[in-house]
């Protein structure tokens, strides 16, 4: 195996999940590095995750100040103005994630990520958007894609108790056990851009609503130049309005995205810290999956509603045409 | 959020049993969603293993509560709610009924199946639903039960703890794990644990009636004895001349291939100690006991390699050095831990030997201390998202939202596209012996059974009784409890040791006897069934009950066990037979954790079985068969 061996000190702390994934997982875990940005509960979730599992970095982006509103799911702040006064939201939550495993370097990066540079993308492995725009989504994807190393992309999103996850591997192999047998498999996955211009028409119906109507939300929201979550009933007419061009250019009935998911979504601005826990737990397993390259990735979106409790993948590439 | 559903979050007193690894991720997610009022019992104390995903606890609180510190650490981020924690048993007496009916709801993070049907128990006596929950690696579960409604966590039979005939760990192992046994529960409890335990590690020679002294006086060791010596003695005693006798009783290996007895001089040097006189030299003040380890004075850092024969008997002779050296005071009371690194070392290498000796592939420290600790297979991800179920089935039930409660099983691959898999939950099964008053059937033989047998095999270990009471008609034959006077205890005592028809009210063929947990409030009828003979290899314990069948099976089941082999993403490891096997645990997939042993047994001291501690078993049902078997509740 590649790499140092695990020290003494990691092999105790990590005893439990070695016998989940294995030692030679583990050494690849903490040699990676992973960026992300966005820092609200399902995000804090997920770095909590990661930050136990016992990755090699983490680096934080979020500039914003510690509201009212950023104190709701994240336990990553503590609770205390005097505590949080004047610092970002990023700088509190790597004071707390440094806490948790002394061994996982955090740190914090200041500054806009959709301004940074392809070679900046370059020190990681992984990186991660919280609620990000969709202008942001798809710049970072395509620097991502222009580096020679693979760099794991996600993307995660949380409204009212929905959640999202989009994955780009780009070109990932990995092994899979089938009964003792060991078997090299290969999956192509599509960029973020490419993911949610795939036309509607060929997309099975069975397909979760809530792909649909996170497009009309994204669409909505750059738009109009809102921040992630910055709506309310109000925009109501707006949403609908852009929900009828897309289903009129995509070539399906309205139905195919229900009018009372979109109001959840757009009404529903406070995140539920169950689903923060499931959809944050959900990325954090893949995230592991792909820096350890063990067990079949999620490919390439994944979608939880706690209203009826599934969690679901579905593969949303340019297949459906083809 | 509605405000239906904050009142009702608001309102709610909650209570936690289990502080661990679904613990501390549930009490923050309750804390996050606005829960105000929440009680925490757990008797844990914080280790470093559980540090990598029970996120509240930090390496200075290693030693304490884990109630009190979760605790504490939840209340950093939200300070004005309130929490009580209790470090305690969940099955002390002050936990009864009207502890727990002053409950709205009560969620299990727990590791055992003692405490889970304890809980069911008060649950079902308070009339309190229950949320349950499990996980193992990336798998989980979490169903709802609530009294009347859907099935009681006891509804359908729940795996009982692995057993092992004594016979196979004494004289014929076949399997690892078989070696794990001997080692730790004869071998370490007869060297360093309490002397007066009846204890079969030596195996009985053909009736050579004159050795049994000399056997007993091997594992004494003299004042001034050598350790090096005395260590070589048991060595030789054990992996040598054990085998040796075992060998000649020609019966046994008629169909087995013959174990090789290995005696020390054959891989060790004459004398040890001038290579590492490391015992002698160091000195033995001032030392912490679980730091105490044969390992690096042999230079060995790798708990995952694998040692051979040569290293292993060199762990062995230096871990038993160990012992006698730094932790003479706590010789004649030591207990395996999985924790304590010397126990591991000695336990390891002393069931790498056996193997060796019984053509058994060997196993890493790592691998072998995983199998004798039983150790559960976990990962924060899936504990944090199984905390989330169970918050969002807490709430359902708090809003009485009955046609919206889900079981939901995480699964590690995908199945029909989801890894969240909801499942709308079973109607009690009207067999249970639990929750409905359906009466059990035991088949015993009552001339040579005593009542000593009834109550340990079948009152505490299958019906998980805590202070069980037995009576059959009027007449009072066994109780337990704190408010007994002698006579009646001396009398109690009389009748354990009683053939069942030689009892002061004899019970027959066709007695119905009342059996009792007045703490459980749970009471339950038995139909004694007279019957001559049992099968050794099928019926070990020489009783069989029955009466709590698994839910009747709706039409088609059996028929789709077989098409469930290929709906079923194939996990890593999983075997053909295993899936299509009904209901079973998907924990079982895992190679590590050792199945129940069906092989058959011969000799002649095979009528006990030994158990094995089994205290984070976490049963997970196969979501293909349950989904499969949906029903409606009504
Ligand atoms: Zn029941």
């Amino acid at each position: 195996m590649d790499g140092e061996e695990l020290t003494e000190q990691e092999t105790a702390l990590y005893d439990r999940q070695i016998r989940v994934w294995g030692a030679n997982a583990q050494r690849r875990l903490t040699k990676s590095h992973i960026l992300v940005s966005g820092i609200k509960g399902t995000v804090a979730e997920f770095c909590k995750n990661i930050v136990l599992a016992g990755v090699g970095s983490v680096t934080l982006m979020d500039d914003s100040l510690v509201t009212e509103e950023s104190l709701n799911a994240n336990f990553l702040i503590p609770p205390d103005e005097n505590a949080y006064k004047g610092k970002t939201v990023a700088e509190i939550c790597c004071d707390s994630l440094k806490d948790f495993n002394p061994m996982v370097l955090v740190s914090v990066e200041k500054g806009d990520l959709s301004a940074r540079s392809t070679e900046f993308f370059e020190k990681f492995d992984v990186v991660v958007i919280g609620y990000g725009s969709l202008a942001t989504k798809k710049a970072v994807n395509e620097k991502c894609r222009k580096l020679s190393k693979r760099v794991a992309f996600y993307t995660v999103d949380c409204r009212d108790s929905c959640g999202e996850i989009f994955v780009d591997l780009q070109d990932y192999k990995y092994t899979k056990k089938k009964l003792e047998e060991k078997v090299e498999c290969e999956l192509n996955f599509p960029s973020f851009q490419e993911a949610v211009s795939v036309p509607w028409k060929p997309i099975p119906r069975r397909t979760a609503k809530l792909y649909f109507a996170m497009r009309v939300i994204e669409v909505f929201e750059e738009n109009e130049g809102r921040k992630h979550g910055e709506c309310s009933l109000l925009d109501l007419p707006t949403v609908l309005e852009i929900k009828k061009k897309l289903c009129e250019a995509n070539s399906v009935s309205e139905s195919h995205v229900p009018d009372s998911l979109l109001e959840r979504l757009i009404t529903g601005t406070i995140e539920f810290p169950p689903a923060c826990a499931i959809v944050g737990g959900i990325l954090a397993q893949e995230v592991i999956k792909a820096v350890s390259g063990k067990g079949e990735p999620l490919k390439n979106f994944f979608y939880y509603d706690a209203q009826d409790g599934k969690g679901v993948m579905e593969d949303i590439s340019n297949s459906f045409t083809s | 959020m509605d405000p239906q559903q904050q009142s009702a979050i608001q309102g709610a007193k909650v209570l936690m049993v289990g502080a661990g690894g679904i613990g501390c991720e549930l009490l923050k997610t309750l804390a996050l969603s606005g829960f105000h009022d929440i009680h925490i019992i757990d008797m844990d104390t914080i280790e470093v293993s559980n540090l990598n995903r029970q996120f509240l606890f930090r390496r200075s609180h290693v030693g304490q509560s884990k109630a009190k510190v979760a605790r504490d650490a939840v209340l950093r981020f939200r300070p004005h709610i309130n929490i009580r924690s209790y470090h305690a048993n969940v099955k002390n007496p002050e936990f009864d009924v009207d502890f727990f009916k002053q409950f709205d709801v009560v969620l299990n993070g727990l590791d055992n199946l003692d405490a889970r049907r304890h809980v069911n128990r008060l649950c079902l006596a308070a009339d309190v639903p229950l949320v349950e929950s499990g996980t193992t690696g990336f798998l989980g579960q979490v169903t709802v039960h609530v009294k009347g409604k859907t099935e009681c966590y006891e509804c359908q039979t729940k795996p009982t703890p692995k057993t092992y005939p004594v016979c196979t760990i004494t004289s014929t192992p076949t399997k690892f794990v078989h070696c794990i046994v001997w080692a730790k529960d004869l071998l370490f409890a007869k060297l360093f644990g309490d002397k007066n335990q009846d204890n079969d590690l030596n195996v009985r020679a053909k009736k050579e009636a004159s050795s049994s002294k000399e056997t007993e006086d091997v594992f004494e060791r003299a004042e001034d004895e050598d350790i090096e010596q005395y260590g070589r003695k048991i060595y030789d005693h054990v992996f040598g001349y054990n085998i040796e006798a075992a060998l000649s009783n020609e019966e046994t290996w008629k169909n087995r291939t013959r174990p090789r007895p290995i005696y020390s001089k054959e891989v060790l040097p004459e004398s040890l100690t001038q290579k590492n006189g490391s015992t002698q030299n160091c000195s033995a003040t001032d030392v912490d006991d679980s730091t105490v380890s044969a390992m690096p004075l042999l230079g060995l850092k790798n708990p995952q390699e694998l040692w051979g024969l040569t290293q292993n008997s060199l762990v062995f002779i230096e871990a038993l050095k160990l012992f006698f050296a730094k932790r003479k005071k706590e010789i004649g009371h030591l207990t395996f831990d999985k924790d304590d690194q010397l126990a591991v070392e000695f336990v390891t290498a002393a069931a790498n030997i056996r193997a060796e000796s019984f053509g058994i592939p060997l196993h890493s420290l790592f691998e072998a201390k995983g199998i004798a600790g039983n150790i559960v297979h976990a990962v924060a991800t899936t504990n944090a998202i199984v905390a989330g179920l169970i918050v969002i089935e807490a709430i359902k039930v708090l809003k009485k939202d009955e046609d919206k409660y889900r079981m939901t099983y995480c699964l590690e691959h995908p199945s029909r596209k989801m890894l969240l898999m909801p499942v709308e939950p079973f109607e009690p099964n009207p067999s249970c012996y639990v929750c409905s008053k359906t009466p059990l059937v035991l088949e015993i033989n009552t001339q040579k059974s005593k009542l000593r047998d009834l109550v340990d095999k079948i009152v505490k270990a299958k019906l998980g009784m805590n202070l069980p009471l037995i009576m059959h008609g009027a007449s009072l034959l066994y109780e337990v409890g704190d408010d007994l006077d002698d006579i009646m205890v001396a009398n109690y005592n009389a009748n354990l040791e009683k053939f069942l028809s030689e009892l002061p009210s004899p019970v027959i063929n066709g007695s119905t006897l009342t059996v009792e947990d007045l703490q459980q409030e749970l009471s339950c009828k038995i139909n004694v069934k007279h019957r001559e003979e049992f099968d050794e290899e099928k019926e070990p314990e020489g009783m069989v009950l029955s009466g709590w069948t698994q839910s009747p099976p709706t039409k088609g089941e059996s028929a789709s066990t077989s098409k469930n082999e290929s709906d079923v993403d194939v996990t890593e490891s999983s075997s053909g037979p295993e899936i299509a096997s009904k209901k079973r645990r998907l924990s079982e997939t895992e190679p590590k954790n050792h199945k129940r042993e069906t092989e058959n047994v011969e000799g002649e001291d095979d009528d006990y079985l030994m158990e094995i501690e089994d205290d984070d078993l976490t049963e997970i049902e196969n979501p293909m068969t349950v989904s499969k078997k949906k029903k409606r509740v009504a």
